[in-house]
């Protein structure tokens, strides 16, 4: 009997999270398919899409070509301190490179872009949610998923793989500069075999991570942002929950992307 | 008077296990100001986002011209808010944009205005609530408290919406501007021929503002009469609202 009411009440009390769970799980899911249905029914907002795109993708340039091309740096550096004891120093180029474009470029700057714009999302569309700014909106005849949400979605879509394409080119400029600069390779030699093991594949894996990380950093800044609650509390905590799910999110996706593109 | 243009019936509403609107029945008449008392807490605010579509009720009918906004779906609901203003409690303006913008918002996005004859339209609005077309290129952030509210209330009016709300519209305002306010809504209502429900708990502002009062207790309408009516009533509640008394059978939590 004692074992079975020791059971009862564990049980009674893990009801109530498991509940609560259970609900966040759902709420996601209806935001998302909200967020689906939306980004693909007029009107669209293309002032508000063109704002997004200059603040996400234009004023996250120097985060991200700093993340890149310190990473690349690190890469040659490593890459050439393993390989240099069983004498294969001319895989740097090519380690770099894979590194870069098909991991380090796109997982990065999507932590990067996660940490500076899906907390802004939250911030201000949270903020916006306990002034009832987003009320405001309803009232006005306007769709707050129409006018708030689709346009950083789409702008998520479209900067990641633009920033991550930049990126790329700067990793690997990384890479190069401790190669030639640092470690004394040739430079053509250096550039050659960065040429000759380019596949499109290392570049459509990274757009297509990309793509799904600028999508998850949107999704989570606007769904946190938009069902903060209370007052500067609710908007600190969307702020931090978008920052975290949002990063969690994009390590999750990077291996089930990389385990469709690479399993065998 | 007699045109119902708001009828709610048996309408229930909570929030957990916090019961907030319960069996409450009103109606707005056509044209007439109806002011909404009541302490903090009693669902004023709850009422009027449920009769604007902003919350489900669990429960009765609320209806607007005769169409029923409870369970209302989204491509009625735009057309329901096309013929409603609200002035919200902290003004509501978008942050992001400037004055003019927010005033002319509704025009640009969903009248085909263009930006020159919407900024000309939303000056035009300003001026009448008392403001200055240079504050027109001003950010929300930069106007004061009582500014504010002419702002939302140019943005609710700019419409010529059939319904305003009001909801605690002198809330945070000093007495001058809060009376200053009141004139203006008076002035905004009738000059539109508009239907007003406001909220307050600001007896000051409701006997100036309303036609007819009702009072909202524990989520249900325990009275409602005219202006001098209020003074006559012998209802113990309003009594001791209007008075502001501490002592009576409202009962406050500290």
């Amino acid at each position: 009997m004692i074992i079975l009411r020791k059971i009862e009440n564990f049980l009674r009390r893990q009801g109530k999270p498991l509940v609560n769970f259970i609900f966040k799980v759902g709420e996601l899911f209806i935001f998302i398919s909200q967020t689906v249905y939306n980004c693909f029914t007029p009107p669209f907002y293309w002032r508000n899409f063109t704002r997004q795109v200059i603040d996400m993708g234009f004023y996250s340039l120097p985060v991200v070509g700093l993340t890149t091309i310190f990473a690349g740096m690190v890469i040659a550096l490593q890459s050439y301190s393993g390989f240099a004891s069983v004498g294969a120093e001319s895989m740097v180029a090519s380690v770099v490179l894979i590194s870069v474009t098909r991991e380090l470029a796109p997982v990065l700057s999507a932590l990067m872009v996660a940490g500076r714009i899906g907390a802004a999302m939250a911030a201000e569309i949270g903020t916006m949610r306990v002034t009832e700014q987003i009320d405001a909106l309803t009232t006005l005849s306007t769709n707050p998923f129409k006018y708030l949400v689709s346009p950083r979605v789409w702008a998520g879509l479209v900067v990641m793989p633009i920033l991550v394409l930049i990126g790329d080119v700067i990793g690997i400029f990384g890479g190069y500069v401790v190669g030639v600069y640092k470690l004394g390779f040739n430079p053509a030699n250096y550039i050659n075999a960065t040429l000759d093991e380019l596949q499109a594949l290392d570049i459509t894996t990274g757009v297509v991570k990309a793509a799904v990380f600028g999508f998850i950093i949107s999704l989570m800044g606007c769904y946190n942002g938009y069902k903060s609650k209370g007052g500067a509390q609710g908007v600190g905590e969307a702020t931090t929950n978008a920052v975290v799910s949002s990063s969690i999110l994009i390590l999750i996706f990077n291996y089930i992307v990389t385990e469709l593109f690479f399993s065998r | 008077m007699s045109e119902v243009k708001i009828k709610l019936r048996n309408v229930n509403k909570s929030f957990g296990k916090k019961v907030v609107l319960r069996n409450l029945n009103l109606d707005v008449y056509k044209g007439e100001s109806l002011v909404v008392i009541g302490g903090s807490g009693t669902g004023k605010s709850v009422l009027i986002k449920c009769i604007q579509g902003l919350l489900t009720p669990e429960d009765g009918s609320i209806l607007v011209d005769d169409q029923e906004v409870v369970g209302i779906e989204e491509k009625d609901k735009e057309a329901l808010h096309s013929k409603m203003g609200m002035l919200f409690q902290g003004g509501a303006l978008f942050d992001s944009l400037s004055v003019w913008e927010n005033v002319a918002f509704d025009l640009i996005e969903n009248k085909g205005y263009n930006k020159k004859d919407a900024r000309n339209e939303a000056i035009r609005v300003l001026r009448s609530v008392g403001l200055d077309p240079d504050v027109a290129d001003l950010s929300p952030a930069e106007l004061s408290g009582g500014m504010q509210k002419r702002v939302g209330l140019a943005r609710a009016i700019i419409s010529r919406p059939e319904i305003i709300f009001f909801d605690e519209p002198t809330t945070g305002l000093d007495p001058i501007m809060a009376d200053v306010i009141n004139d203006l809504i008076v002035e905004s209502v009738k000059g539109l021929g508009a239907t007003a429900l406001t909220i307050t708990h600001d007896m000051a502002s409701a006997r100036k503002i309303a036609d007819r009062v009702a009072m909202l207790y524990k989520g249900e309408i325990i009275w409602q009469g005219t202006v001098k009516d209020l003074d006559k009533t012998d209802n113990p509640y309003v009594v001791q609202f209007i008075n502001g008394r501490s002592q009576g059978p409202i009962k406050t939590g500290v």
